[in-house]
Order: C-alpha cells, then sequence, then structure tokens
C-alpha cells in the first residue's frame, strides 16, 4: 500500500490463496470482499457454479475459483472469503480459501505462464509473478464465467 | 464538449417533438370526432409550429419544408377559411404521420419516403388553395343558414377570433405589455420583443414606469416596467401574437384592434359561424348529420345488427373521455427524470421492503413484547415503507395512452392495405401501469389490432350484406381490475368462425377430429402454436406471427389473455396484466430442500396427490387424474436437476399450472410455504439466462429463492416424454 506513492507506473494487486497455492487479480477489478454465505444451488449451471447470493439486493452468482481452475471444489466454511469482482459489466462472487496479500508490481516483473500448467490453468491464468520468492499467478478473469448462451425464451 | 451540449439539446428536441406529435395526432382526432373547440385546432397548429420551430434550429431542412406547408393548411383552418370535413381531416392525419416520419429520420439520420412526403405535402397545399372554397353541400348548406339569418343582439369578442385575411390597408392596435419576473428569469428580453413589434409596422412605443419603486425598494429581479405601443401595421392580430408566443405565460399583454375596421374585415363565414352557435348553441356545434361523423353515434341505431353486446360505446363515454382529456390538460407540471435514476430508486425501495420484513421476526426473536416501543416503531416503518413503495410505483406508473397512440396510425394502415373502412376507439387511456409494461405491450397490442381488422371485420360488402354498416368498429380499452389492469380489443366483425378454426386444427394435426369441444375451447384453439387460419398468408398478420406469439409474450409479462366470440357479432380479446413487472405474486414452494417461487398467474389450483390417480405412462413419465382429465404430473425437483429420482408424488403437493396453449399439467412439489409478493431481480444482469428459472428474488431471511418459468418447465419436460400427450386431452380441462 505504502508503495503507491513511490511506483506510479505500478498497479495494485490482490494475492490469495487457493489450497496451498497464490493467485492474483488487478485490484481494479476487485468491488469488495466479504465472508462467505450459503449460496441458493442454481439448476442445470457447470459445477463451479455454487449458486447465487444477495450482495445487498443484487443476486450476485459465485465461482468456486478452486473447482474452475481444476482443483478439487471447495468446501466452503465460515472462514472462506468471496472476492466481489467486476467482470465487464458483471458483478461476479470468486469463492477463495483467504486473502494473503496486497502488493504494489509493475507490468514487467509479471513473467509468462509457464509451460508446465494444466490446460485449465493455462486459460485464466495470464501470467505469474515472482514475489518474495513466493510465486503467484494472476488471474485473467474474462473467461471465469461460463459463456453466455442464449436460450429462446 | 460544445458538441455534447448540442446533442444533449437535440436530443430534448427530438423527446418533445414525440410529445407534440402526440398532441398533433390526438387533436387532428378530436376535431375527426366532431370537437370543432377553437383551443383543439389552435393546439394542434401550435404542435406543428413548434416542431418546425425547432427543427428550424437544428437546420433540418426537410422536415422544416414539410411542417411549414402543414403549418400553412392549418392556420387556414385555424382561421375558418378551410373547413376541417372529414377529408381534410383525414389528409391531415396522414401529413401527422408523415411528419412523425421526417422527425424520426432525422433524429436517426434515417430515410423516408420522398415521393410520398412530396404527394402529401403537395394534397396538403391543394387544400390550402382551395382556401375558402369548401365543399359544394358546405356552401349549400351555408346558404340555407343565411335565409334563415335573424338579427339578434350578441356580444362579440374579437380578441379571440384569429383575424381574417390581411387586407393591404393598415390598422391600428393598442398593445399593453407588462413583463412578469419569470419573463426576465427565463433569460428573456422586453427590448427584443418591442423591436420585433416594432419591425411590424409603424410602432410609437411609451414606457410606463409609475410601478417603478423608490431605488431602496427595488427588487433587483422583480419587474415594474410596462409598455404600451400603438402601432400601425397590415399584419393581423395572430402575428403581434405570435411575437409574444414564448413569453405568454410571463406577461400580462393585452391587445385592442381598431374594433371597427376589423369587423369589417371578419371572415364572412366565420361570423356566420359565431351566429349560428349563438342562435342555436346546440345544433351548431354538434350538428350531427354534418359535423359529427356517423361512426361516433351509437351502434345502436345503425341497423339490424345488435352488436351492443359486444361493442357497448355510448355517447355518455365519448363524453367522458373527452371530459378526461379536458382534465389532464396542459397545467399539469412534469419533469423529466433519467429512468436509470428512477430504476434505482424502485430498486431501492424493494431492498427496503425486504429488509423491512426481515426485521420483524428478528425482533420477535429478541423477545421484545408486543407494544413495547421498538414494536410500535417497526410498525410505522412498516406503514412508511409501504407508502415509499406506492408512490415508487406511482412515479413509474404512466398512463397506457403512450401505447394507444400508436394504433391510430396502425388502423389507417392496416384499414388501407386490407381496403376496409374502420374506425378506432379507445376508452381508458389514461389508465396507468407501470412503464416497464407498457413498452412490452406495444407489440402484442400491434398485433392483435392487426389481427382484428384483417380477420375480425369483414370486408365492406360483407358488411352491408350483414346489415352493417359499411365502417367496421375496432375498440381498444383499458381499465383497472382488482389490482390488474385489463386491456380489451374488441371488434363488431363476424366473430370467430367455429366450423372453420375447428377444421382448420383437426387439420394441421393439433386436435383429433373427434374431440368434443366446447366452444370456447374451439374459440381458444387460435392460441395454439402452429394456428392460422388465414386462406392465403396476406401481409398484415400472415407472417408466421400467430395468436400463440401473443399469448406466449402476454404470459412472459405475467397476464393471461382470452377471447370471447358472438357468430356475426363480432369478438373481444381481453388481456389481464400485472400493475408493475418489478413484484410478483407468488407461491413460495420447497423443492429438494431448496425454496423456489412459482408465479400465482400461473396456478389454477393445488391439490394433494392420491395414490389412486397417479398412473405411470411409460419412459418414467406419469399422469394425474384430476376430475377424471390425465394430465402430465412433473417432478419439479427432478426437472431441475435436483434430484435424480422422481419424488413420491404421495408426499408432495401438486400445482395444476396452466402455461403456453392453454395446456395444462400438474406440477409436483415437496410442500408449499406460502403465498407472497416477490421483488423480481434479474439473473441475467450478473450471470446469464438459466433454463426453467425466470428471475429471482430475495426473500425474507435474507437469501434467494429461484423464481420458476412454469412454460420452459413444462415443455422440457414434454420434450422429455417419450409418450405424446393429445393437447385436446389438456385443454378439456
Amino acid at each position: 500500500m505504502t508503495e503507491i506513492t513511490r511506483n506510479v507506473s505500478g498497479r495494485e494487486i490482490i494475492a490469495f490463496r487457493i489450497g496451498a497455492q497464490e493467485f492474483c487479480v488487478d485490484i481494479m477489478s476487485v468491488r469488495e470482499i466479504r465472508g462467505w454465505t450459503p449460496a441458493t444451488a442454481l439448476p442445470q449451471s457447470p459445477g463451479f457454479v455454487r449458486g447465487v447470493i444477495n450482495l445487498r439486493g443484487a443476486v450476485l452468482p459465485i465461482v468456486d475459483l478452486a473447482a474452475r481452475l481444476g482443483f478439487p471444489p471447495a468446501e466452503p466454511t465460515a472462514r472462506h472469503v468471496i472476492i466481489v469482482a467486476q467482470i465487464g459489466t458483471q458483478v461476479v462472487g470468486l469463492l477463495v480459501d483467504a486473502v494473503s496479500d496486497i502488493l504494489t508490481v509493475t507490468d514487467d516483473i509479471v513473467q509468462p505462464t509457464p509451460d508446465v500448467a494444466s490446460e485449465m490453468a493455462k486459460t485464466f491464468v495470464r501470467g505469474v509473478l515472482a514475489v518474495e520468492g513466493r510465486m503467484i499467478s494472476l488471474i485473467a478473469l474474462d473467461n471465469l464465467l461460463p459463456a453466455q448462451e442464449r436460450e429462446a425464451a | 464538449m460544445a458538441m455534447d451540449a448540442m446533442a444533449v439539446i437535440k436530443q430534448t428536441f427530438f423527446q418533445e417533438c414525440e410529445e407534440q406529435l402526440a398532441e398533433l395526432e390526438m387533436g387532428l382526432l378530436a376535431i375527426e370526432n366532431g370537437d370543432h373547440d377553437q383551443e383543439i385546432v389552435n393546439a394542434v397548429f401550435r404542435a406543428v409550429h413548434s416542431i418546425k420551430g425547432g427543427a428550424g434550429a437544428f437546420s433540418l431542412d426537410d422536415l422544416v419544408h414539410f411542417a411549414h406547408i402543414f403549418e400553412n393548411t392549418l392556420d387556414l383552418m385555424r382561421s375558418n377559411r378551410l373547413q376541417p370535413t372529414p377529408e381534410v381531416v383525414k389528409t391531415m392525419l396522414r401529413a401527422a404521420d408523415v411528419l412523425a416520419d421526417l422527425v424520426r429520420a432525422a433524429r436517426d439520420d434515417g430515410d423516408f419516403d420522398d415521393a410520398r412526403t412530396e404527394a402529401l405535402a403537395q394534397e396538403l397545399a391543394a387544400l390550402g388553395n382551395g382556401g375558402v372554397a369548401v365543399s359544394a353541400a358546405q356552401e349549400k348548406e351555408e346558404e340555407v343558414d343565411l335565409s334563415q339569418f335573424r338579427p339578434r343582439p350578441i356580444a362579440f369578442n374579437f380578441d379571440e377570433e384569429p383575424a381574417a385575411p390581411a387586407e393591404p390597408e393598415k390598422k391600428t392596435f393598442s398593445i399593453r405589455f407588462k413583463p412578469k419576473p419569470d419573463l426576465y428569469a427565463k433569460a428573456n428580453e422586453a427590448a427584443l420583443l418591442l423591436r420585433e413589434i416594432e419591425r411590424l409596422g409603424v410602432a410609437t412605443i411609451t414606457c410606463d414606469t409609475s410601478e417603478l419603486p423608490l431605488l431602496s425598494e427595488l427588487d433587483p429581479e422583480g419587474a415594474y416596467l410596462a409598455w404600451t405601443v400603438e402601432l400601425k401595421t397590415d399584419a393581423d392580430e395572430a402575428t403581434i401574437r405570435e411575437v409574444f408566443e414564448f413569453v405568454e405565460w410571463d406577461c400580462d399583454l393585452e391587445i385592442k384592434g381598431d374594433a371597427a375596421s376589423e369587423a369589417e374585415e371578419l371572415d364572412v363565414l366565420a361570423l356566420i359561424r359565431k351566429v349560428r352557435e349563438a342562435v342555436e348553441p346546440e345544433a351548431a356545434s354538434v350538428s350531427p348529420e354534418e359535423s359529427v361523423p356517423a361512426k361516433a353515434r351509437e351502434p345502436e341505431d345503425r341497423g339490424p345488427v345488435k352488436s351492443a353486446d359486444i361493442l357497448k360505446i355510448d355517447q355518455s363515454k365519448i363524453d367522458q373521455s373527452k371530459a378526461d382529456h379536458a382534465a389532464s390538460g396542459p397545467q399539469q407540471t412534469t419533469s423529466r427524470v433519467d429512468r436509470d435514476r428512477l430504476d434505482r430508486l424502485s430498486e431501492l425501495v424493494g431492498e427496503l421492503v425486504i429488509n423491512q420484513a426481515m426485521l420483524a421476526p428478528r425482533v420477535t426473536e429478541a423477545g421484545l413484547a408486543r407494544g413495547s416501543d421498538v414494536t410500535v416503531g417497526l410498525d410505522e416503518l412498516e406503514q412508511l415503507t409501504r407508502g415509499i413503495q406506492d408512490s415508487v410505483m406511482a412515479i413509474r406508473a404512466q398512463p397506457v395512452k403512450s401505447v394507444f397512440q400508436r394504433m391510430p396510425r396502425l388502423v389507417r394502415e392496416v384499414a388501407a392495405m386490407t381496403g376496409k373502412s374502420v374506425r378506432l376507439f379507445t376508452e381508458g387511456e389514461n389508465t396507468e401501469v407501470d412503464k416497464t409494461v407498457i413498452e412490452r405491450l406495444a407489440d402484442p397490442l400491434t398485433h392483435m389490432i392487426r389481427n382484428a381488422i384483417d380477420h375480425g371485420l369483414e370486408k365492406p360488402e360483407k358488411r352491408l350484406a350483414a346489415g352493417k354498416p359499411e365502417e367496421g368498429l375496432v375498440r381498444l380499452s383499458a381499465a383497472h381490475r382488482s389490482g390488474r389492469i385489463v386491456i380489451e380489443v374488441a371488434d363488431d366483425g363476424a366473430g370467430i368462425d367455429r366450423t372453420r378454426v375447428r377444421a382448420s386444427a383437426v387439420n394441421k394435426g393439433l386436435i383429433s377430429a373427434d374431440a368434443q369441444l366446447s366452444d370456447d375451447e374451439i374459440d381458444n384453439l387460435i392460441f395454439l402454436p402452429g394456428f392460422s387460419t388465414a386462406e392465403k398468408v396476406s401481409d398484415i398478420s400472415g407472417r408466421g406471427v400467430g395468436m400463440d406469439v401473443v399469448k406466449r409474450s402476454i404470459q412472459a409479462l405475467g397476464g393471461r389473455i382470452s377471447i370471447t366470440s358472438k357468430p356475426g357479432q363480432g369478438s373481444v380479446f381481453t388481456l389481464s396484466l400485472p400493475l408493475t413487472l418489478a413484484v410478483l405474486d407468488g407461491m413460495v414452494v420447497t423443492v429438494a430442500g431448496q425454496t423456489l417461487v412459482v408465479p400465482l398467474t400461473a396456478i389454477v389450483e393445488t391439490l394433494q396427490p392420491k395414490g389412486a390417480d397417479v398412473h405411470g405412462f411409460g419412459g418414467g413419465a406419469r399422469v394425474i387424474a384430476i376430475r377424471n382429465m390425465f394430465t402430465p404430473l412433473i417432478d419439479v425437483g427432478r426437472e431441475l436437476g435436483y434430484r435424480n429420482e422422481a419424488a413420491d408424488p404421495l408426499t408432495g403437493v401438486a400445482l395444476l399450472v396452466e402455461s403456453e396453449g392453454s395446456m395444462r399439467s400438474a406440477l409436483l412439489v415437496d410442500a408449499i410455504q406460502g403465498q407472497r409478493q416477490v421483488v423480481i431481480k434479474s439473473l441475467e444482469a450478473n450471470y446469464r439466462h438459466v433454463h426453467g428459472i425466470a428471475a429471482a428474488t430475495i426473500l425474507g431471511d435474507g437469501r434467494v429463492a429461484l423464481i420458476l418459468d412454469v412454460d420452459a418447465v413444462v415443455a422440457n419436460s414434454r420434450a422429455d416424454m417419450t409418450a405424446y400427450l393429445e393437447p385436446n386431452l389438456a385443454l378439456a380441462g
């Protein structure tokens, strides 16, 4: 946080944990962070969509980021966290284990996704950052939600 | 930035154009109905004049050109030099349509029909050239009246009578002009107005400073000066008034003409009209033979066919609607509000209602006694919340007028295309309903009116042969009935040809040849998908869009549609719609541990299935016998994928629902929690459409509940079903 003034060209990211791995998203797309509340299941939705919750009157879909990235689905507890993120015109909740850090980084420390990563991870990981010996994967939010399929009403 | 500001102004101009166009059409229709009130003629003239003025400012030349010709013709009517005969008014109505097209073309940078515009411009000009030369019949009428003319003293108010053909000879006007503070506040300038007056002729302007207070008492934003102008001019009073047109309300204006010279110049016809009005107050303004078109009279006295049952229109209602119109006059002040803000407000109020509902049980849980300060305060809060909710609903409510206003033009066009003569009668235009409902009402209504003219009304020859007046009648009405809006589209045509409808349905395999159907059920066959009785596909209603589409779009709005028809007398389509789309009456049910809301409009009844009534139907499908009718039994939990095994029907509750095509099905749920109003939330906003789910809502406990899309669930299960159930089986229920 304190580095903002020092490093104008950098951007801030929010880092979070899923299992033992660390991921991050651009802070500009994060609206708020809140605790887990049980979601209402949605029929005919992919497994990584946990359902919808009430965010002050808006219906917010919850994406289980673990399941989305190909890990075993999360078993949410009260300690789990929902990162409310803006994706295009939509607002989506991302279920993660915990928020670990807020960092200021510059674009040049973002490295391309290593070739070893699974197909699933490659779809959603834009690059990796090396921060203090940790590896943090930068998530591209665009493809997280299932593609809009318009069923004839 | 400058461009942006211009764009905003332009947008406002087009918004106002729409209002002016509506005003114009309404006025012309009133004139067509025989209302020759000078105020209406003036309003019509003003509408065209304002459009022309605005268009000039934006250099919309085509628009200005046409509006100018239109205005000239209207001016003749305003000064009684052109009689509003049915032909004249019809031409003007078509001109109004062209004007609307031009406005829209200018707004959307689109094209317009050049030839049509030019043709109408010429027609209008021709009307103008005809000028005083009114039709022969009318001239004769005037002569007759002259012969009966008896002098009688009458008070004339020359100020109100628009001055007539300008003679080259100069007249003297005495103008007293006293601005009010508002005039200056609106950035008008008295000096500029006076300069404008000076241009009209030789003016002697004197300033009246008698009201000017001492400097110490002077309100810097007040208005103390008045001017008297002696104007010698060859312009008429209307021209002088035009100078003050935009400050009319913000000043005291008195214009006195030289009475003697003006009287001589008065249009003789206008004079005669005035005299007639005074001598025969009843007959003059409403002389049924000429001015009130025959159609406006009661249908009863028009021949042997009694269309009274279907189309009850009496003069009192026409008068009423006129009175309504007058009551909702231009005095109302309105403010434009951005719709996003309005949506946000109603959303917030929805939240407030939910929050407040959540609070009540918590207070009880906290063990506070009833009658304690907290519960009393909570009751008051509830009342206030309801008050706010009602007010917001009222803000969002709009009269259905905006949709009804589009229909006269449609009727004119469809009538022209089908070669039928049609009169549209509307009532209840001021019935209010949420704007979201209004927006989605236009398409189904358009289709129904087209249908009424194309299929409902007979060809003129047939009508005459049946002893009906040649002109067909279509009535469009709206009214509030038990918390819903009911809209009717009625025609006095031949009614539904049941033999043909039945034969057609059998042909298309929609019903079996030996199905036993009541008249009502046959009438309702027209709502079945794939049904269309038109012998040949016409340009108007045969575009593959049938009444089933109308029915579906009405149901999508949480509404219902039905038809009643009497052979030889006509048909009535009745729509019943909720007043708002933001709130829905729902039945809250439990399915596989999930809470769901089923729209109440879809539910016909609820029942407890008995073992003997439920039968397997192959392929895992089941039917339930309800009063001896086999109805598909659909397990909602399984249909939505909440469970894999069908639930035991005997422990659940069946909701008998009616979905598209009047199909009945029974939805099996685990339990009913209750009935309540819910605020509708979109799933698509942040996610996407989910098949089988119409929307979401937030219940009192703060959790999201899904609203079931009954049509989709039923359609889905039907597609799944291996065995095909004959629709008539369901229909007959």
